[in-house]
């Protein structure tokens, strides 16, 4: 948001709202105290952290993944860290526990 | 539908944008970004006063990517209602292509659907509008701090239900507001459960495509109302279904289909014991929200003609 606020004369009638989706302005990273790291390698593409996610924080992206034991995936799983509140929903509903809660250090 | 739905139908686009100042593992947040996934994209949104108003539309940015419209706290059904009415005048003058289908959708919390909405909800059901309202129940009024709704269940500790020698938390029963719109002759009512979201997508697709007024009614866990560690949200909506203090099932034109079968359940207290808010309740207390389950689970089988929640596990 620019340093200077609209005047009332700017602003659209009604004050309406004209962009979707604008919220992702705000950032909500600062909520945080404690960070989800996926583990890429023990994920199983399960898509249910995803699914339960509240924000949304989490990304399915199409970028290809290959695990240490040569499985390959064509979907990854990552967190928005610039969104995640660290609710750890992700990592309590996570079936085979490859999402670590670990304490957000600044 | 031939097929049961699974989480990899779900559409991957999201409707609802992050930044949204909604609790730390809002269950009220995880119903919405999968409500709008089922939405066709021209659908109005008309929104009560509540939780999820003010988290989502803090001027001036907006999380949502529908037309979105705020009401009052007592009228969403009745904002919808005219915007149904006036989508229809605008066809019949040519001002929108006759072809054009736009829907309308209200969502409303507890406190503006059980107690301060009912009777425009009650107007919107009975003129027939072609129109789908859906409650978020997180059994009490959230967003102005924790006071009992009519939604609020037995037992449950709210600021205004206090827990001390005289109250014992709240004294009264949930109203059941699925009978309530029954009660008006609706084609379609149905309950979702955030925890079972392939089911949730289902139910706000089949509702928005049929014709006229539409009742959903869905389970919303409040990390700060009901007392419990934020990571529990979905851990909680599933013991709901588990135990049968939540129960999901539609009801079109009439018949009954359970679509979370429990062929056998957990006694109420593995639920009542993740909340703090029902952390003062003695066993006399919770037999008797035990009994009203039982109640309630015997009703719904009737229903269903058959036992499709099992009796509780020993």
């Amino acid at each position: 948001m620019s340093s200077r606020l609209p005047s009332w004369k700017e602003l659209p009638i009604g004050a309406v709202i004209l962009e979707p989706g604008s919220s992702r302005r705000y950032k909500t990273h600062e909520w945080r105290t404690l960070r989800p790291v996926i583990n890429q390698d023990k994920c199983i593409r399960c898509r249910i952290c995803w699914s339960y996610c509240p924000e949304p924080a989490i990304l399915e992206v199409d970028k290809p993944y290959v695990t240490s034991t040569n499985r390959r995936y064509e979907i990854t799983y990552m967190v928005d860290y610039d969104y995640c509140k660290g609710c750890g929903i992700c990592a309590q509903e996570c079936p085979v526990k490859a999402i670590e809660m670990v304490p957000e250090v600044r | 539908m031939s097929r049961a739905l699974t989480i990899r139908d779900l559409p991957r686009e999201e409707r609802f944008a992050p930044g949204h100042r909604m609790c730390q593992g809002c269950g009220a947040a995880i119903l919405m970004r999968h409500i709008t996934k089922a939405l066709p994209k021209d659908t109005i949104i008309v929104q009560a006063t509540g939780c999820v108003e003010v988290t989502t539309t803090l001027y001036p940015e907006t999380s949502w990517m529908n037309p979105w419209l705020h009401i009052a706290f007592e009228n969403a059904a009745a904002g919808a209602s005219g915007v149904e009415a006036a989508i229809k005048v605008l066809k019949k003058k040519g001002q929108l292509p006759p072809g054009k289908e736009v829907r309308v959708v209200a969502i409303g919390g507890d406190g503006g659907t059980f107690d301060i909405g009912i009777q425009a909800l009650s107007g919107m059901l009975e003129r027939g509008h072609d129109i789908l309202y859906i409650v978020y129940d997180n059994e009490a009024y959230m967003n102005t701090g924790i006071q009992r709704s009519g939604a609020t269940p037995f037992g449950a500790w709210t600021t205004t239900t206090p827990v001390g020698k005289v109250w014992h938390g709240e004294w009264r029963r949930k109203k059941d507001i699925i009978g309530i719109a029954l009660a008006h002759r609706v084609p379609y009512v149905a309950t979702v459960n955030p925890a079972y979201l392939p089911d949730l997508y289902a139910k706000v697709s089949k509702a928005m495509s049929i014709k006229g007024p539409k009742l959903i009614h869905a389970f919303s866990p409040c990390v700060p109302g009901w007392r419990y560690e934020p990571a529990l949200t979905i851990t909680i909506a599933k013991m709901a279904v588990q135990t049968g203090m939540w129960i999901n099932y539609e009801i079109e034109n009439g018949v009954l289909n359970v679509t979370t079968p429990v062929p056998k359940r957990k006694p109420v207290r593995e639920y009542l014991k993740l909340q703090g808010r029902f952390r003062h309740l003695t066993d006399e207390e919770i037999n008797t929200i035990q009994k009203f389950v039982d109640e309630q689970v015997a009703y719904i089988n009737k229903l269903a003609g058959k036992e499709v929640i099992g009796p509780v596990e020993a």
